[in-house]
């Protein structure tokens, strides 16, 4: 029911109905209709890529403010492992730690202590040969909906783990509650988040019915007031429980790299994931146990609602990691069962034609005899990202074959010639 | 109903290119919402072809047809053409030169995939003119 929810939405008065996000869009989500763009809801995996090139800044991604927190009497702030590679100088993760607690949080529990667990619960998974190899990463939930909506035969290759941030959450819920006595209702979970992906993935989960994180929080809009605490704290409070293998999944590899298992591969940017998944899809990629991809480049450290250059940021988490374990969080035995999907990932095919096979074939024939008329030049002024995705919407009654600015030129100069030789 | 016919030329010269053709119809059929494991074979063999009309033919030509119960695939080179077909159908035979193992190919796999992932699978090949490779790969409506 909650398929087609998405934080990726658009403010039509910055809209000027450019070309920009029509021509970026990985899974061809976006057309524009009347001078504005407009989001076909049922193709977004809400990677934020039109976020990240239009312009205008037309594009947001639905988050919360921090006044979301007051409706909680007991406050819980989830940094992301990404958050700690924001900040210029940084030394120690408990200054942002505390700095959470000074902007008016209660207590922190770092997603980087989820990594580890599911880090761990997955070589546990993986030792026992259920899984289908090459194990794709679950993390990053732009992949996993692109999958879904893009490579039937690979639905069953992703690891069926929560996410860091849902285990998280219920971690930091449980414990919450055990501690302060409030009923878990009352003890609000928020997500401070690098990308639009994941407060999609807390509004409507894949994995489960419904995810424990009350709100999600993106660090762009939380920097400022959350830099601003930092800089006065007076004291800093150990707080900090996670380790190498926790805070590296900010970058890309660092999901890899705690599998502690050399036949890995880590692909970042939307772009090169699809090539690897396209590859593995025809099976050739051979000797590798498990992919992880991140829709953003660098990882989560590229995501959309970050503010530093992802690899500086990269540089930076580098740095941090130096100083602590390998690892502090550790799964127990039952881990795989307790944070196991609940959903199944079914392949949902929004990309074709039609459901009928021989009407399917039919309105390709007429595709690409439209396509052949049209100038091929894949400019975007029709509003479709390329010439033969107009062809397609024209197919599908979306569009008409006027939309195309090329045939229209022709159309008018065929009718004043025939207009002249009748004067 | 009338066949989807596609046509695609492979340039002999570029590696990197090779799957192109390939990729164009997996991304077809897909959206024809067909038969997910006759894609997959049909995707599957028909790169193996291609990478063999690049290694060794200098590229070709291929047709496919797309019906609803099958695909039919035909891949024609002017290739050296295949002196010992029974050899060249051997998993692991190849006459691939020391580069192309280099770059991890010529493992003796292209035809016995071919055959392994279609249904149906023809060659004709006479020594300097040329090899087409038909093939068919069924579909479970």
């Amino acid at each position: 029911m909650n398929e087609y929810i998405h934080s990726v939405t658009l403010d039509e008065e910055k809209c000027c109905g450019c070309t920009n996000c029509i021509k970026r869009c990985p899974t061809e989500a976006i057309r524009v209709r009347n001078g504005k763009a407009m989001i076909l809801t049922e193709r977004c995996i809400d990677c934020g890529e039109c976020i990240r090139v239009c312009p205008h800044h037309a594009k947001r991604a639905k988050s919360d403010p921090l006044s979301v927190i007051d409706s909680f009497t007991y406050k819980i702030a989830l940094p992301a492992p990404s958050l700690f590679g924001q900040f210029n100088n940084l030394s120690d993760i408990n200054i942002v730690l505390n700095g959470l607690i000074a902007i008016g949080f209660d207590s922190v529990f770092e997603v980087a202590r989820g990594a580890e667990i599911i880090s761990e619960a997955a070589r546990k998974l993986m030792e026992t040969g259920e899984l289908k190899k090459p194990v794709i990463s679950c993390a990053c939930p732009a992949i996993v909906r692109l999958i879904r909506i893009r490579f039937p035969e690979l639905c069953d290759h992703v690891l069926p783990l929560l996410t860091p941030m849902e285990v998280s959450a219920r971690l930091a819920k449980k414990q919450a509650s055990e501690k302060t006595g409030l009923p878990e209702d009352q003890i609000g979970v928020f997500f401070i988040s690098p990308c639009p992906a994941k407060v999609t993935e807390a509004k409507a989960p894949m994995a489960t019915e419904k995810s424990a994180v009350d709100g999600v929080i993106a660090i762009s809009r939380i920097y400022p007031q959350l830099s601003a605490a930092m800089d006065k704290l007076t004291k800093i409070e150990p707080l900090a429980f996670s380790g190498i293998i926790g805070v590296g999944w900010a970058n890309s590899g660092g999901e890899a790299t705690g599998m502690l298992n050399d036949k890995y591969l880590a692909a970042d940017g939307i772009e090169n994931a699809i090539r690897v998944l396209d590859e593995l899809e025809d099976e050739r990629i051979n000797d590798i146990d498990f992919i992880e991809l991140n829709a953003c480049h660098g990882g989560c450290v590229g995501g959309v609602l970050t503010i530093e250059n992802p690899y500086i940021a990269q540089a930076r988490v580098q740095l941090l990691k130096k100083h602590l374990p390998v690892s502090k969080n550790h799964a127990l035995d039952n881990a795989a069962t307790e944070f196991h999907w609940t959903n199944t990932l079914n392949f949902t095919p929004v990309l074709k034609l039609s459901d009928n096979l021989e009407e399917a074939m039919e309105m390709m024939t007429k595709i690409d005899e439209i396509t052949k008329n049209l100038p091929n030049l894949d400019c975007g002024s029709c509003g479709s990202p390329s010439c033969h995705a107009m062809a397609e919407d024209i197919v599908k009654g979306n569009a008409k074959i006027t939309d195309c600015i090329f045939v229209l030129k022709e159309q008018l100069q065929a009718m004043a010639k025939s207009l002249s030789s009748l004067s | 109903m009338n066949a989807i016919h596609l046509f695609y030329e492979v340039s002999g010269d570029d590696f990197a290119r090779a799957g192109e053709a390939s990729g164009d119809v997996k991304q077809k059929l897909k959206s024809l919402g067909y038969d997910k494991t006759a894609i997959r074979n049909a995707a599957i063999a028909m790169y193996e072809g291609e990478i063999n009309m690049v290694i060794h033919a200098g590229g070709g030509v291929i047709d496919v047809d797309i019906y609803p119960e099958k695909i039919e695939i035909k891949m024609e080179d002017k290739g050296p053409g295949i002196p010992d077909l029974d050899m060249a159908m051997q998993e692991g035979f190849s006459t691939a030169p020391p580069q192309i193992h280099d770059l991890g190919f010529g493992a003796g796999m292209g035809l016995p995939n071919i055959k392994k992932y279609t249904d149906k699978m023809h060659i004709d090949t006479e020594l300097g003119v040329g090899t087409t490779v038909y093939m068919t790969v069924n579909a479970n409506k």
